[in-house]
């Protein structure tokens, strides 16, 4: 690792304060994805600033909605009574991302800043008509992710909660990459009383994406047998040492079955 | 650099370290216990799982300064002087290992899932290992050790 700087702050202000400070300075959530770039020298920056002191660890009902601190670790998801009773589809993702320690240390805010295109928790963002809430502002799923490893977030503005729509029904399903967990494709289903919404992790070459064809089918019949007519595209998804576009889009349709029960 | 306190095994340790230091070196080559390994470097293979305030981490995955303040417990910090704890006996009993050089790992990270869970089944066992890899794949064996441990802490 080359040479930085550690600060952690107390609050987000602090931590705002601490970037601007640095000449390219980067928050430290987990640390789960940030310290093995750090240990591989594909990152350098000036400083690091921790923000598990910013108090952004809680979990919380808010009637429509569960809302989740960024620093909320998985472990405290798949463990928290909250979201196992309001979205037990969302603790279920949390418990299977990673392995114990991974789970132990990573954040819903770091995953999804990172917008990994094989993390879980995108999909549930997406799926679960989440809002993002910043330091400055309120940002919705649909805008939110905006390629491989890019969001809407502008340079030093931190995540501090995400609100989770409660479904009337909702699945995460995925088929791990046996090595390292990372889902190969994974996707989350959730009914509304509006329809349904099927996002898809793992598989797009820009990121978590939804599938409108898959969403329509599901909204007008909540049935696995509705999907078999379906012809799943693999334009436009992830080719790689794992899998090609075609594997993974037969993966799609494969995981989108199982999640529908 | 800068100068952090933890408690580790129970004794406050200070020392100056670079901002940068991860905590698997602070642990083996500041402090010099090195009875937690590293295996990978790369936070696949869990050989360097401690405790960190009770839950189990990646001692490679973490800097130093983040642990300021805490409570690190390693393999060294199991026995109760010559007594061995009784995880460490069911890995002894068991044939649990076969090189060693996960076994600091797993049974860090056996502690703590058994610690959280006292009637743990052989499923929630396999589960909670699957940040440890053992390159003698001897996971029967480890996970029998696991079963064993848990009886002898109360399950």
């Amino acid at each position: 690792m080359y040479s930085t700087k550690y600060i952690k702050p107390n609050s987000t202000s602090e931590a705002l304060e601490a970037i601007k400070s640095m000449g390219e300075g980067k928050f430290l959530a987990g640390g789960m994805t940030l310290i093995p770039t750090l240990k591989q020298r594909l990152a350098s920056p000036d400083g690091l600033v921790d923000i598990s002191g910013c108090d952004l660890d809680s979990i919380s009902d808010e009637g429509d909605t569960i809302k989740i601190g960024a620093m909320t670790k998985h472990a405290s998801v798949a463990e928290s009574g909250l979201v196992n009773e309001a979205i037990p589809a969302l603790a279920k993702l949390a418990d299977g991302i990673g392995d114990r320690q991974v789970r132990n240390r990573g954040t819903l805010g770091g995953s999804v800043a990172n917008n990994d295109p094989s993390a879980c928790y995108p999909s549930a963002v997406l799926a679960l008509k989440a809002i993002v809430h910043t330091n400055t502002r309120s940002i919705e799923a649909d805008e939110f992710f905006t390629g491989m490893f890019e969001t809407a977030l502008e340079e030093n503005e931190i995540i501090e909660a995400i609100s989770f729509s409660k479904p009337t029904k909702a699945n995460y399903v995925k088929f791990p990459n046996p090595a390292s967990r990372y889902a190969m494709v994974g996707v989350f289903v959730a009914q509304f009383n509006d329809g349904v919404r099927v996002a898809v992790t793992g598989a797009g070459e820009g990121g978590v994406f939804r599938h409108a064809e898959m969403e329509a089918a599901l909204s007008s019949n909540y049935n696995a047998d509705a999907l078999s007519a379906l012809e799943i595209s693999s334009d436009g998804l992830i080719s790689d040492l794992h899998a090609s576009p075609e594997y993974r889009a037969n993966l799609i349709k494969e995981m989108t079955k199982r999640a529908v029960v | 650099m800068g100068e952090i306190s933890l408690k580790l095994n129970g004794k406050l340790e200070t020392k100056d370290v670079a901002d940068n230091t991860l905590l698997i070196d602070f642990i083996r080559e500041h402090v010099g216990l090195t009875g937690t390994h590293v295996g990978c470097d790369t936070s696949q293979c869990g050989a360097c799982v401690i405790h960190l305030d009770g839950v189990s981490v990646k001692a490679c995955t973490m800097l130093a300064k983040q642990a300021e303040g805490s409570e690190i417990v390693t393999i060294e910090g199991l026995a109760d002087g010559d007594e061995l704890h009784p995880m460490q006996q069911a890995f002894h009993e068991n044939h649990g290992l076969q090189c060693g050089f996960c076994t600091p790992g797993m049974v860090m990270s056996a502690v703590e899932m058994v610690t959280k869970n006292k009637n743990i089944s052989e499923d929630e066992i396999r589960k909670g290992l699957e940040g440890n890899i053992c390159r003698c794949t001897g996971y029967h064996n480890i996970v029998q050790s696991v079963k064993a441990g848990a009886a002898k802490m109360g399950g």
